[in-house]
């Protein structure tokens, strides 16, 4: 049933990509084995709701050896898959390896997951899921063929080592705490300052969503305390939100992998549904604490207060306690959740964390308590006392999906025929356009879409990427704008001036994306220090991983010194300057599951550089206004020292009287103020003109489009 | 007061500016362009004649500093005038240094600002009470120079012939001078050193005439001097100078037709009558004389001379010399013609350069 004899290069690769870190593997493990590998697949498809057939993957072969063998490195492996998944469909061997291998796919692949359903970078699955779901013959299982196609790939193993059979005794579920426990740094749980940064942020994230789906002002309050112990600390976070149905509050608190974003295809913060549940989990691991969650729904509804556990064998929420509580808020939900971390201040502390979220979320008000001895009470207020446009969820651009992704879709389409489906489930696709692509791919649009035989639908992928397609609809991703970044700029740096770019939406791969710039200079910002990068992805801040960043590097790649500002050679700026980057997409691509660092995609990397360079050209105008205005206030004076000599000599060669030689003086001070001011009139008019945007944007234009093969 | 016209034009210009200053307009003053660019060679008139190009200076936040200086130094010269004073460039300069901000750091801009009001007012310097301390020249041969003694107020003879191994020095102002000479022509010499050879061996005597050290580039008084005499005395100028472009276009060039800088006033300070004796090009090759290498500075001076100087333009003959010049790549001095013994210029060079002026270069 493999796809091996359908993409054999792909596989092969891949398979030797396995080969290199599971020596051992030997062909025959490459062998289906569902039975073991199912039943958590079957969990995390639960989780999926409604798209959960998807998940059933029938476990393959190279899962197990890549499963069985390296656990240890799975973690690795999972993250390096999912990686690759985004880029290439062939990422499925590996994926399948993460699923398979038991409960840590269900963890790890969170993100992969979410990826794979997002927008299909999972081919895995979904190349399996066909077959599965096709009366048609599957292909046999580990087809011969198949075997001999992999064999040259396995060189590193000359002799048998395990039968599938011994393999297979070694083959069993992991449970979701075994791999989290392996895996935490995953999920930003590598060690304690980044695990209490972690959960603030999984907490505030989760809040922020929950009251801007419900269309309330968020108004958030973060409290940490630290218990007994040095290593001790308490995180609560409380919103204004909705609140949480009761009956839902363990399974979203205590239960991973279950959320209502994760397959939407809408800009968001989060969507794995992981976050708080592995906050709540790092927790409980190392503190043997459970979340202790307090949710009301509104006025006249009583406020429960559950203490919720996670059963890390089965990832099923356990309520130890239940109560109904006097709660002051009319509605909102808080959750605390003791943890084994490190305090830090300054650089990535949850202060400054906090204060980048504020930036990026002018609408929200945040009030923070920091632990007994580690600093005052801080409060950030509304900006804005306007919720953004809650953004609209798109359908897929066919250029951004990956074949994977639309195999699954053709698959679960409602409609009948391949070219309703195309049309149906595509943005951008007309039915002139469908039959366009169904005759460049050789196919018939009267197809039945969900009986498609995989080349079939290889075919039909090609085709959608060779066919002229308007870029998709841009209204689903909703930036900060300009207005309320340079606000949001100016209410948190005591700067001396502050600038934003929002620019227009573009398209990398068929998603649709805006990038935003703001920027504050001088001021109390420290001079003589590298620029301070500010990264946000969907409004929320990336505190890892900075140097793997595009953002970064377009930072660097922008030449600021035409801007008047030095910058060493391949270096950030040094400048008393705060920059606030924030790219929001239905899909921000990020190099990692860590979801740390944006990837480099040349149309990214372009929209960031042409804001950058739009808030650099502000900057350059501004230090030339101060420095004029310095100027100026000594040109006042410089011209106060001729005008004397101008009207003393004129007297004494014409003889006029004191009264006399003040008027000539005031009448010169006049004439040369003026003068004074018309000079500097025209240095601006100058600096406009030898600034050109378009000129400029030219000049560092790569030349790509918008749109990708 | 003979130049009360002077005080007055001085006041005219100052009540100009005064009035555009209460008007609370931007005062400025025009200067016509002191540069070969604003200057057309006439034959007829015989020198370099000012076009109108003019160079504005308009009171401005950068032009304050000057524009001070520029009223100050009017305000100086008006006050020299009107006291029947004097001042030196140098004292000028010196002077300057009482107006606090508005002084000069250097002379060359005091000099600057000296030539632009010369201009602006279309005088020689001395007419506004500015004079150089350059000396003017030395005068040796046959002429009597006629002046006055400044507290008697007696003529004074001064018979340039018994000055001996030394000579007359030129003064700073020519204008009051008589002269009495018979001498045949009047020849101007670039270096001291030639003209203390043509002295020693009382060349003048020999060949009946007035010799006059220019010492590079001649003053204006030098110049003045000559062209008083060969105007008064009808009788005319051959010019002795190193066969290099700076010989030609700069000493012989200046004394002939006047200067770009001085366009202004090269109406007084020219002497057109002026011709070329040597050293040719064509002498260098005739005489065989020994020789150097141009100089980058002086094939560059050379060119511009063919193309920017309306005198050089306006004469074949000098744009084959030049020409010539460039193409042989190398200058001789006067003094080479040491080389065949030292009185060969006595003996041979100027006889036989003298017995055929028609020759000479114009």
């Amino acid at each position: 049933m493999e796809s091996v004899a359908r993409k054999p290069d792909s596989k092969q690769e891949q398979l030797s990509l396995m080969a290199d870190s599971a020596p051992a593997a030997s062909p025959d493990a490459s062998r289906r084995k569902p039975p073991v590998g199912d039943r958590p697949a079957k969990r995390a498809a639960k989780a999926d709701r409604g798209r959960g057939r998807d998940l059933q993957l029938p476990v393959l072969g190279p899962t197990e050896m890549a499963g069985g063998k390296s656990e240890r490195s799975s973690g690795h492996e999972a993250e390096q898959a999912s990686g690759r998944a985004a880029e290439q469909a062939s990422g499925r061997a590996v994926e399948e390896g993460k699923r398979s291998s038991g409960r840590r796919a269900e963890a790890a692949s969170g993100r992969a997951v979410e990826r794979s359903s997002g927008r299909g970078a999972e081919a895995g699955g979904s190349v399996a899921s066909p077959v599965d779901a096709c009366p048609d013959p599957a292909p046999a299982e580990a087809p011969p063929s198949g075997t001999n196609n992999q064999q040259p790939t396995t060189k590193n193993s000359p002799s048998r080592r395990a039968s599938a059979e011994s393999m297979a005794s070694k083959q069993r579920d992991i449970s979701v705490a075994e791999f989290f426990t392996k895996n935490r740094h995953l999920l930003g749980f590598d060690n304690p300052a980044k695990a209490l940064l972690t959960t603030v942020k999984e907490a505030v994230d989760n809040a922020l969503d929950a009251c801007e789906e419900a269309g309330i002002l968020p108004d958030l309050d973060v409290a940490i305390r630290q218990c007994n112990g040095d290593e001790r600390f308490r995180v609560s976070v409380r919103d204004n939100g909705p609140g949480i149905v009761k009956a839902q509050i363990p399974k979203i608190f205590g239960k991973l992998l279950y959320g209502s974003k994760f397959h939407s295809f809408k800009q968001a913060r989060g969507q794995q549904g992981i976050g708080i549940s592995a906050a709540g989990m790092y927790g409980q691991l190392t503190t043997g604490r459970p979340m202790v969650v307090v949710s009301r729904t509104g006025k006249g509804k009583p406020a429960f207060r559950l203490l919720v556990r996670i059963d890390a064998q089965k990832n099923q929420p356990e309520v130890l306690g239940e109560e109904q509580v006097e709660w002051e808020p009319e509605h909102g939900t808080s959750v605390d959740i003791e943890l084994v971390a490190t305090y830090r201040r300054g650089t990535r502390s949850v202060e400054e964390y906090l204060q980048q979220v504020a930036i990026a979320n002018p609408h929200a008000r945040i009030a923070y308590h920091p632990p007994a001895g580690q600093g005052d009470d801080i409060a950030w207020e509304h900006v804005s006392e306007e919720l953004p446009p809650e953004p609209k969820e798109m359908k897929p651009h066919p250029y951004g999906v990956e074949l994977g992704m639309l195999l699954k879709m053709l698959l679960s389409t409602k409609s009948r025929t391949l070219r309703a489906a195309l049309v149906q489930d595509f943005s951008r696709v007309s039915t002139r356009v469908a039959d366009e692509i169904c005759a460049v791919a050789g196919v018939k649009p009267e197809l039945r879409a969900n009986r498609m035989q995989p080349e079939e639908v290889e075919a039909v992928h090609k085709a959608m990427q060779q066919v002229k397609l308007l870029a998709p609809p841009t209204s689903c991703v909703v930036p900060i704008g300009e207005e309320l970044m340079r606000r949001g700029m100016e209410s948190r740096f005591q700067g001396e001036f502050f600038t934003s770019s929002t620019r227009p939406p573009a398209v990398y791969r068929g998603n649709p994306f805006v990038v935003e710039v703001g920027l504050a200079y001088g001021g109390d910002i420290p001079a003589d220090e590298p620029a301070d990068v500010m990264r946000f992805a969907n409004r929320v801040p990336l505190q890892y991983q900075k140097g793997a960043c595009a953002i970064t590097e377009a930072v660097t790649d922008v030449a600021w010194r035409n801007y008047g500002l030095q910058q060493p050679r391949g270096s950030l700026p040094i400048a008393p300057m705060v920059l606030a980057v924030h790219v929001a997409s239905v899909w921000v691509p990020f190099t990692s599951e860590s979801k740390e660092a944006v990837a480099h995609y040349p149309e990214i990397l372009r929209e960031l550089k042409l804001a950058l360079q739009e808030c650099g050209r502000r900057v350059a105008i501004f230090l030339s206004a101060r420095r004029r205005a310095i100027d100026a206030g000594k040109k006042s004076a410089y011209i106060k020292k001729y005008i004397p000599h101008i009207s003393g000599a004129l007297r004494e060669i014409l003889g006029y009287g004191d009264a006399k030689e003040q008027e000539t003086v005031e009448c010169l001070e006049y004439v040369l103020e003026r003068s004074r001011l018309e000079g500097m009139k025209s240095v601006e008019d100058e600096i406009a003109s030898t600034v050109d945007p378009e000129a400029e944007a030219a000049a560092d234009d790569g030349g790509t489009e918008a749109t990708d093969a | 007061m003979p130049d009360s016209s002077m005080v007055k034009a001085i006041r005219k210009v100052a009540g100009m500016i005064h009035e555009k200053i209460l008007a609370r307009r931007k005062p400025n003053l025009k200067f016509p362009l002191r540069s070969l660019q604003n200057v057309r060679y006439r034959p007829q008139i015989g020198f370099f004649e000012l076009l109108g190009k003019m160079k504005e200076r308009t009171l401005t936040v950068g032009t304050v500093k000057t524009f001070a200086q520029t009223l100050r130094m009017m305000s100086l010269s008006k006050n020299l005038v009107e006291t029947d004073d004097i001042a030196t460039k140098r004292e000028a300069y010196y002077v300057s240094k009482n107006w606090g901000e508005a002084r000069f750091d250097e002379q060359p801009e005091s000099d600057q600002v000296m030539e632009d009001i010369e201009a602006l007012f279309r005088v020689n310097r001395e007419q506004i009470g500015f004079i150089p301390e350059e000396k003017g020249g030395e005068v040796a041969g046959k002429l009597v120079v006629i002046d006055k003694d400044r507290d008697t107020g007696k003529t004074l003879r001064i018979d340039c012939t018994k000055f001996g191994s030394g000579a007359y020095s030129i003064p700073i102002s020519v204008e009051g001078l008589g002269f009495q000479t018979d001498a045949k022509f009047i020849l101007a010499i670039e270096t001291a050193g030639m003209f203390q050879r043509l002295v020693k061996h009382n060349y003048w005597k020999q060949a009946d005439c007035v010799l006059i050290s220019m010492g590079g580039v001649p003053t204006r008084a030098c110049r003045r001097f000559v062209r008083r005499l060969s105007d008064e005395k009808k009788i005319p100028v051959y010019v002795f100078v190193d066969c290099d472009p700076y010989g030609i276009a700069n000493i012989y060039r200046t004394l002939k037709v006047g200067s770009g800088n001085a366009a202004h006033v090269n109406e007084f300070f020219c002497v057109p009558k002026a011709t070329f004796l040597g050293i040719t090009p064509q002498d260098i090759i005739d005489y065989k004389l020994p020789t150097h290498p141009l100089k980058d500075v002086d094939v560059k001076r050379a060119s511009d001379a063919v193309k920017n100087d309306p005198f050089i333009q306006h004469h074949k003959a000098w744009q084959g010399a030049f020409e010539k010049l460039v193409k042989m790549g190398v200058r001789a001095e006067q003094q080479a013609l040491a080389k065949h013994g030292l009185n060969y210029v006595i003996d041979e060079y100027l006889p036989q350069k003298l017995a055929h002026p028609e020759r000479f270069l114009p």
